[in-house]
């Protein structure tokens, strides 16, 4: 793989051996001493045009992980706060040595013009409303064990129905998440008021509906999305109340859920507004387990862009440490 | 100065024969003497100079993109004699001064005649009428006006200028858009790939809806209307409406919109953005029918250069590129 631009970049072999292989990096966040040694000698670099704490930190922390060499740039304090171009800025960074350039921007589209300008790997962290590739990536990996905890014996996501709650038309989050879950043989529902449906429904793979009622007794996992707060005052519902009556996961929808679906949210939440606490803490609830998975599946996306050069097999926490 | 004597042109519909250029006139080729240069136009048709009913000429105030002489000087390569000029300059052309000294660097500098467009609120600011009569009555002598970039919303405004022009024939070219449905972010058609990028978008709805209002308005005015590159199969359905009810309305078409549709932008390659966006295939199959029945009266090409570096911009903050009729005719010149 050379880029990770969209989720649609996954087919059901690569995402699975991302998933196999981020299982093995899991075991390294046990480990008193979390270091591979599979991207030494290699440099990313973060550019984070957006704030970001997790998203960031486990770029940061899995790239540190596998021994490669981390920078960190962030938009606020350097030159891109001074009104550089983004083509500017990036040839600056790729003209020191990058390898990878994990990439996030306020723009949808900006990795992948990236990609028109240098010829290190990009790797989409998150744009505009576009997609977050890695976010479907941690999210699909934390409900493939899961649903193989729960049910071992039946397929991971054959059969499947998994619900996206909240403001898709704005979430990266969503778009990246109906493609992949789409790719591993999950049945989606997207539901939302309709001023928060994308446009052109009719061609995305999944369900569009405004019931959430209707839809929560059918899911194996539900995904909650954050309400972002310029959304509240763009008109797209009247107020947050009725959001939240609505749409929100509350104490009380939370009985009419199947024993054992999962409840997910990508962060940071809002709670309260579109998840109840009781909701967020519940013991179904899979909202750590996420962030928890973010660093091992990252590992592994960057492993798959940096590591597979060399025709070695991917390492393995177990042979690094016994 | 030599006479030119050009053989064998197809007269677009009126069979074939020589033209003779005297001192840049033209003359009966019968007169031609033997001193003369000649070319050969087999296979190759005659038309009358063209008229660009829409180009930005940037000067005054953004010569490091365009000016009169280099504008004017590309559209002649294409075939046009003259070109109005739009308003969105710096300054605004929004005073008699204003559309005397375009008109003045068009008579100075232009390969092709310049008329200055006025206009149609102070500083394109939607809010008050500019001095549409003296710019009118001024040496300029302005009779279209456009607030073209900015879209007039205010009913009342639009109103007002549609009555205010009929006092000396003016007509007012309308950049359809309403900005409460078209943000200053938007980026492309709002559709299926807007939805599946993420980008925000143009709804068709935008322009036809205010179409639909000015035309309305001038039926009530009983003033005319021209509307500025039409993108819609929507305000295709609204023109054939008024037309329809002999309504004063004109239209024109981009060339762009004409010949590219909104797949170009699944790259989020930033040549296509443009404003008004392109449009899905059927929306460009109704245009090209509109054009072709007379619904739609005009090509005009929106010329409107941008610096090459608001192009290393992701899309969002990139200013809208339009049709150039310079970088097609250098190119076409060549063998």
């Amino acid at each position: 793989m050379q880029h990770l631009l969209s989720a649609a970049d996954l087919d059901l072999a690569s995402a699975t051996e991302i998933f196999d292989v981020a299982e093995e990096m899991s075991l390294l966040q046990g480990r008193p001493v979390k270091k591979l040694p599979a991207l030494r000698g290699r440099t990313v670099v973060n550019l984070f045009f957006e704030d970001s704490t997790r998203t960031r930190s486990s770029f940061e922390i899995a790239g540190k992980w596998l021994s490669a060499d981390v920078i960190n740039v962030s938009a606020k304090g350097s030159s891109l706060s001074k009104g550089e171009s983004l083509r500017d800025t990036v040839l600056t960074v790729a003209a020191m040595g990058v390898d990878a350039l994990v990439i996030r921007h306020h723009a949808s589209g900006a990795p992948r013009q990236v990609t028109q300008w240098i010829d290190a790997h990009v790797l989409n962290a998150g744009d505009g409303t576009h997609e977050h590739p890695t976010q479907a990536l941690l999210d699909a990996f934390t409900l493939r064990r899961h649903f193989r905890q729960t049910a071992p014996t039946l397929g991971d996501f054959e059969g499947k129905t998994i619900a996206i709650v909240g403001d898709i038309t704005h979430s990266r989050v969503a778009r990246s998440n109906v493609l992949l879950l789409n790719t591993l043989g999950a049945d989606v529902i997207m539901v939302a008021p309709p001023t928060l449906w994308p446009s052109g429904v009719d061609s995305w793979p999944a369900r569009f509906c405004t019931d959430l009622d209707e839809v929560l007794p059918l899911v194996d996992a539900v995904m909650m999305l954050r309400v972002q707060r310029e959304r509240m005052s763009g008109g797209y519902f009247p107020t947050p109340r009725e959001y939240t009556i609505g749409y929100g996961l509350t104490s009380q929808r939370l009985e009419m859920l199947k024993v054992g679906a999962a409840i997910c949210h990508p962060g940071p939440m809002n709670r309260g507004l579109e998840i109840s606490a009781e909701a967020a803490d519940a013991a179904n609830s899979l909202i750590l387990e996420q962030v928890a998975a973010g660093v091992a599946v990252r590992m592994s996306v960057l492993y798959s862009l940096l590591g597979g050069a060399d025709d070695t097999p991917p390492p393995t926490a177990r042979e690094s440490f016994e | 100065m030599t006479d030119i004597l050009i053989t064998g042109a197809d007269w677009l519909g009126d069979g074939r024969g020589d033209l003779l250029v005297r001192n840049g006139v033209l003359s009966d080729p019968a007169t031609a003497g033997s001193d003369i240069e000649r070319f050969d136009a087999d296979g190759l048709i005659a038309l009358p100079g063209l008229v660009d009913l829409h180009t930005h000429l940037r000067q005054p105030g953004r010569e490091d993109t365009e000016t009169v002489a280099s504008g004017t000087a590309a559209a002649a390569r294409g075939g046009y004699t003259a070109v109005l000029a739009m308003a969105n300059t710096t300054p605004v052309t929004d005073t008699a001064e204003a559309a005397e000294h375009v008109a003045e660097l068009g008579r100075r500098d232009g390969v092709a005649q310049v008329v200055p467009v006025g206009a149609v609120s102070k500083g394109l600011e939607g809010a008050e009428l500019a001095e549409l009569g003296l710019m009118a009555r001024s040496p300029a002598g302005v009779r279209v006006f456009s607030d073209d970039g900015r879209c007039v919303s205010d009913a009342r405004l639009m109103r007002r200028a549609l009555e205010y022009v009929r006092a000396f024939d003016g007509v007012i070219a309308q950049h359809a858009q309403d900005p409460r449905l078209a943000g200053s972010d938007a980026c492309c058609h709002e559709g299926t790939i807007s939805g599946r990028l993420g980008l925000p978008g143009w709804p068709a709805a935008a322009e036809s809806t205010i179409v639909a209002r000015d035309v309305q308005l001038v039926q009530l005015t009983r003033s005319r209307l021209h509307v500025c590159h039409v993108s819609t199969a929507e305000t295709v359905d609204v023109l054939r409406w008024a037309k329809n009810r002999d309504i004063a309305v004109t239209a024109e078409v981009a060339p762009h919109h004409l010949l590219l549709t909104t797949d170009e932008v699944l790259d989020y390659d930033p040549t296509y953005k443009v404003n008004p966006p392109l449009r899905p295939a059927e929306d460009v199959a109704e245009l090209r029918l509109a054009l072709a029945d007379g619904t739609i009266d005009a090509v005009a090409t929106d010329h409107a250069p941008h610096a090459a570096t608001t192009r290393n911009m992701p899309s969002r903050r990139r200013r809208s590129a339009c049709s150039d009729w310079r970088q097609r005719s250098r190119s076409s010149s060549k063998p």
